[in-house]
């Protein structure tokens, strides 16, 4: 009896892992966003959703390959992005944080009304049920580890980016100090469309890897959302590698609270102990 | 080749700079000496774009370079070094250089560049690898300055380079940029160090509350009373 305990928490473990690489993948966006441009997208998880829709839409309607509806999401996503700054984040750069929150929250609502204009409320679902496999006796479902592997490419491919080529470069160097990064002859505006795209790619590319395990609606983007904005206040925000580390922590909370628990309690707990830390730590765990 | 006319610039309700006129020919070196708060560093701002001036003209070799933005007056060929260094902390000493040669065509000659300002400051390349916020006072300042002279600018324009060291580190900075003017760089230097600066320069200009209220040849500056009694407490 013993045994067969030790295994299915062994389990929950895994699985906590592998999703903490999806989470670690998205906080990634948000906290790149929020390091360069100093604003907060709350209506990130929703461009993931409208991401997943759009796979939904190009693979089950269109008949695209899934690779290919991937790819266009991502590019999709990325352009969606570009689009929230321009029309959304530009114009009130320069205004006080609360009505950032307010415009960026206010697009939550707006895209999940417009999915639920244009798609109904019907959870859909892509009809792809990948095989799970046997190790010893523990089952590891192959799209959650998919998906992990591809989000760790995904990182380390940012990671390269930020630290090989001249764009990346400018990214970071931009997050700490805004304007003498004018004197080395930068376009703000240009690197912030940058950032903007990528911070977009990032969730197209989360859209990809989700769509493979949950059904998309309209609410999806709740479920995650606000888990990921405590990974990124637990890891200190703008702290990329803080975040990655509390995306794993928030990965084992879910996934063993499930386990022990269930899902819905697995949330109760989560945030009590982010309430918890917060109080402790408002600056955030990992912040320097 | 820099050339000022009558420019006023400030912050909100504030006039930092009144009517300030002035000239830069190439391959000079020129001083605006003055006291903590009479516009110097408001100056640099205006000049490299910073901050937009409220009415005045600014060119280089008589192109206007009023209503430009920062990032197209360093095309122009003119870079600050600014007040307090301003590094990049959490990046590289070669990335602060990477980043100084950011304009597409100093990109391009980033390699031959950065050889050229590891030879000029030997100590940076030591320092290549580290981030640029663990070295020390000076050793920033070589950065600083480094990091401007990657686009290989015509104009160098220099605040307070000896701001905030110690007075061996200081002296240190000022040979610097003796070593600078010697590699034919044109400077503009604003500094609170008057006779240092002075001793540096060709001519210079003394700025008092927003005005230009004296300007002559670096020797005739030394010699004046006003600076000597109000500036080198003689």
């Amino acid at each position: 009896m013993d045994a067969i305990f030790d295994i299915f928490m062994l389990e929950a473990m895994i699985n906590g892992v592998l999703l903490g690489g999806v989470l670690a993948l998205l906080g990634l966006g948000l906290n790149l966003i929020f390091g360069v441009i100093d604003v907060v997208w709350i209506c990130y998880a929703e461009l993931v959703m409208c991401g997943m829709y759009a796979i939904y839409w190009l693979n089950a309607f269109y008949g695209w390959p899934l690779p290919l509806a991937c790819a266009a999401a991502v590019l999709g996503v990325a352009a969606l992005g570009v689009l929230l700054h321009l029309l959304v984040i530009e114009p009130i750069l320069g205004s006080a944080p609360i009505n950032q929150l307010l415009a960026t929250g206010g697009m939550l609502f707006f895209l999940q009304s417009f999915a639920t204009l244009l798609f109904g409320t019907d959870f859909r679902n892509l009809g792809i049920r990948l095989p799970a496999f046997e190790i010893g006796e523990i089952f590891i479902s192959l799209s959650r580890l998919i998906a992990f592997v591809v989000a760790l490419i995904g990182a380390v491919g940012l990671y390269f980016f930020l630290s090989r080529t001249y764009i990346g470069t400018a990214v970071r160097a931009i997050a700490q100090d805004r304007e003498i990064m004018g004197l080395m002859g930068a376009d703000e505006r240009r690197i912030y469309f940058f950032t903007s795209a990528i911070g977009g790619a990032l969730a197209g590319l989360g859209a990809c890897l989700l769509v493979l395990q949950y059904d998309v609606h309209p609410f999806i983007g709740l479920t995650f959302g606000p888990i990921l904005f405590m990974i990124c206040v637990l890891g200190g925000l703008g702290n990329m590698l803080g975040g990655v580390i509390a995306a794993f922590v928030m990965g084992q909370i879910i996934s063993i609270g499930g386990y022990f628990f269930s899902i819905e309690m697995a949330d109760v707990l989560a945030f009590v102990l982010f309430i918890l830390l917060i109080f402790l730590r408002p600056q955030g765990i990992f912040s320097r | 080749m820099l050339s000022i006319a009558n420019l006023s610039a400030g912050y909100g309700s504030f006039q930092a700079l009144f009517d300030v006129s002035l000239e830069v020919v190439a391959g000079e070196a020129v001083a605006v000496i003055g006291p903590n708060g009479a516009g110097k560093t408001t100056l640099m701002r205006v000049i490299s774009g910073m901050l937009r001036a409220r009415s005045g003209t600014l060119s280089l070799d008589g192109r206007s370079l009023s209503g430009l933005k920062a990032s197209r007056i360093v095309a122009t060929g003119i870079a600050h070094v600014p007040e307090n260094r301003r590094l990049f902390p959490r990046l590289t000493v070669d990335e602060n250089l990477r980043m100084g040669a950011y304009l597409p065509a100093a990109r391009a000659h980033y390699a031959e560049r950065a050889a050229w300002v590891f030879e000029l400051f030997p100590r940076l390349k030591e320092r290549r690898d580290q981030l640029a916020g663990t070295l020390s006072g000076g050793e920033q300042q070589m950065c600083s300055i480094g990091r401007a002279l990657m686009s290989k600018p015509r104009l160098l324009l220099l605040d307070e380079p000896s701001a905030g060291l110690a007075p061996l580190v200081v002296q240190q900075v000022f040979d610097l940029v003796r070593r600078i003017r010697q590699e034919g760089f044109t400077v503009l230097i604003v500094e609170q160090n008057v006779q240092q600066a002075l001793e540096l320069v060709d001519r210079a200009y003394l700025l008092e509350a927003g005005h230009i209220t004296l300007s002559g040849s670096a020797r005739e500056l030394l010699q004046s009373d006003v600076v000597r009694r109000s500036y080198m407490g003689m």
